[in-house]
């Protein structure tokens, strides 16, 4: 093992032998990767107890293979499909699914949505880098309005779908939205999102120079940090403004923390209930 | 364990319903589905007998979650199951591939109806047979039943669980809609009767290692199963022996293929079931699967009636297919007669099988109604 790595305290919480990391210089992966670490490292969580799930494309990779857990690296955009299974099948493990925004909104938009209404205590970190990154650079439905992608080479005409309101909406017990310049106020959202019974999102805005960056005036990484902090706004703030002020800027902060019934509780509580009705509950 | 269900001892029951105790039976405890004619009586029983027997049933919000919860289910540790029809199979077949490519037991019920797309969704059809054995993209294998009475519908819901769990596949059970909805005399054994098969789990740390290895020499590695510290990874990516990703070196991927075909067809003979009728002697051979034969029995006896020596094989596993099997068939009769519901698919991996050895016709029926033993009966005669 190259002597850098046993220099990173989190080292012990990665698999070795997939380093370095096939992330680009100055991509955000990495950081999302060592909030996850400190996050887990700080509520003393044993890996053991932890399965990591995750759908394709680059963010995608920050769970597997680099996370040292149980890892299941499933088809794109389904990953929150498989963690329901692997939750309900170990209801006592922590399941986090960590994913970027093309696969876990895009394709994978409607799993997304239920399992927030169905609040299964599942964590997800959502990547949102407004592109489709591994692929080449294609539009996501995060992208910004006016932005240049290879699939948008003029420019983008759609509008980006925001993914932490819609979730809170949805029904999540927690979601909250941080940038990857935010990273000791990220660390404590991913703390949050783990310890909270219910559905939990955080998403993380994250820059891609390479392919969102780089066409769009910001190829230097960061440029793109200081475009999240110089645009982002706190969600109290935000509330207070009008809606055409808050266009192209990255409201932050939690935006639900609340308990509701947990669907796994629920499902084991429905199973208790029938067998007490049918007598079948032993005594 | 009490079952919500008369054991040892028959029932009059639907297709659905068998196969719904069936899979409680097999020890199945995770159900994941989606609602789809004709297949929903199977979740609606799961949905009643679940929590009696501490399993879990759930909607999933599409046939693509469906599958993908009770994939994520296994790797938990549960035997797993989940059913659809036509269009949610074919929603299915991506998830189908990764459940071939990381080894993963599970069982999908596939409850045949008239297609291309809605098609006739009331009706039966037996137009899936490809879509079960070659739906998924990339080369694979996997183990396709199918069944043609209530009581295969029953016993072959428990084999594939054995066989799901015994060779870490997924194994897709495919019906249609005239066994699923028919009632018929159903024998439910007690648990005592039943022989069932768990799946191997890892004996020490270095099989753990070995998530996609071959530590046995059967070509089927045990399953390090999430939570239990093993630190497993599984990816739908070309992975080695331990489960790490190596997408471009050409070995590997022909390594991890090659076994995924290997355990499966190095025990093909056990797999592979079928059963004939009159077919000693014969000179006319049908050879059906599913509902069809049912009809093709008859038939069979209404031409040995004529002087015809006729006689049936009918194939209880579509896949593997006995290809060996149909050419020697093909050297001992003069004609071979494919009667199935669709515009001919069996016929092709059977006229595959006989290799010229034999002519093959097929008898095909579309539309939403069983062959009539009588329209079988008129091709052979003419």
């Amino acid at each position: 093992m190259p002597e850098i790595y046993s220099k990173y305290p989190m080292i012990k919480y990665l698999r070795k032998e997939a380093l370095p990391t096939a992330l680009c210089p100055g991509c955000g992966g990495g950081t999302v990767l060592n909030a996850f670490a400190n996050a887990v490292d700080q509520l003393k969580i044993d890996p053991r107890d932890l399965v990591v799930v995750s759908g394709i494309g680059c963010s995608a990779w920050i769970a597997s293979p680099y996370f040292l857990a149980d890892t299941l690296h499933t088809t794109h955009g389904r990953a929150i499909a498989f963690a329901t299974g692997v939750k309900v099948g170990l209801p006592d493990k922590k399941v986090v699914v960590i994913s970027g925004d093309g696969d876990l909104a895009s394709i994978g938009g409607n799993h997304l949505l239920h399992a927030a209404r169905r609040n299964i205590d599942i964590t997800v970190i959502l990547v949102n880098n407004f592109i489709y990154g591994m692929t080449g650079g294609q539009v996501a439905p995060t992208t910004p309005f006016g932005a240049i992608t290879t699939t948008t080479p003029y420019r983008n005409i759609e509008h980006p779908l925001q993914i932490s309101e819609t979730i809170a909406a949805a029904g999540a017990s927690y979601v909250a939205r941080w940038t990857t310049a935010h990273v000791y106020q990220l660390i404590e959202s991913i703390k949050k999102a783990l310890q909270v019974k219910g559905f939990s999102l955080v998403e993380v805005i994250s820059q891609c120079p390479v392919q969102f960056g780089r066409r769009n005036k910001m190829k230097e990484p960061a440029e793109m940090l200081r475009w999240f902090l110089k645009n982002s706004v706190p969600i109290s703030k935000a509330k207070k403004m009008p809606p055409e002020e808050l266009e192209g800027k990255f409201v932050i902060g939690e935006f639900v923390n609340r308990q509701r019934p947990e669907f796994v509780s629920e499902l084991n509580k429905l199973i208790d209930e029938v067998q007490e009705h049918f007598g079948l509950k032993e005594v | 364990m009490r079952y919500p269900f008369p054991v040892g001892k028959s029932d009059f029951i639907q297709g659905d319903e068998a196969i719904a105790r069936a899979a409680i039976l097999a020890g199945c405890r995770f159900y994941a589905g989606y609602p789809i004619t004709p297949a929903s009586e199977i979740f609606e029983a799961m949905a009643l007998y679940m929590p009696l027997v501490d399993g879990v049933s759930i909607q999933m919000e599409d046939e693509i979650a469906s599958i993908a919860a009770i994939i994520g289910a296994s790797w938990a540790g549960a035997k797993a199951m989940t059913a659809t029809s036509g269009p949610g199979f074919s929603l299915m077949q991506e998830n189908l591939g990764y459940a071939v490519m990381t080894e993963t037991p599970i069982v999908v019920v596939d409850v045949q109806r008239g297609g291309p797309s809605t098609g006739q969704p009331t009706l039966p059809a037996q137009g899936d047979i490809m879509q079960s054995i070659w739906g998924t993209h990339g080369d694979h294998m996997l183990i396709v039943l199918s069944p043609s009475t209530v009581q295969e519908a029953f016993d072959f819901t428990i084999r594939a669980f054995n066989l799901a769990e015994k060779y870490r596949t997924p194994v897709v059970l495919l019906t249609d809609a005239e066994i699923a909805h028919m009632r018929e005399r159903v024998y439910i054994p007690k648990p005592e009767e039943i022989e069932l098969i768990e799946r191997k789990l890892p004996q020490n740390e270095e099989e753990a290692k070995l998530p996609f290895g071959d530590p046995h020499g059967d070509g089927v590695p045990p399953m390090p199963i999430f939570g239990k510290g093993y630190r497993t990874y599984v990816t739908g990516l070309t992975h080695d022996e331990r489960g790490r990703p190596r997408t471009v070196e050409r070995e590997v991927h022909e390594r991890l293929i090659k076994r995924i075909f290997r355990k499966i067809l190095d025990h093909k003979d056990e797999i592979i079931s079928y059963d004939e009728f009159m077919l000693e002697d014969a000179e006319i051979a049908i050879v059906t699967t599913g509902i069809v034969s049912r009809s093709a029995v008859r038939a069979v006896k209404m031409l040995r009636e004529k002087g015809v020596k006729a006689g049936l094989l009918k194939l209880n596993t579509i896949w593997p297919f006995d290809f060996d099997y149909i050419e020697e068939l093909a050297e001992r009769v003069r004609k071979i007669y494919v009667p199935e519901m669709n515009l001919g698919q069996l016929y092709h991996l059977v006229k595959e099988g006989a290799n010229g050895k034999a002519e093959v016709e097929l008898i095909a029926k579309i539309g939403g109604e069983v062959h009539t033993p009588m329209e079988i009966v008129e091709r052979v005669v003419g």
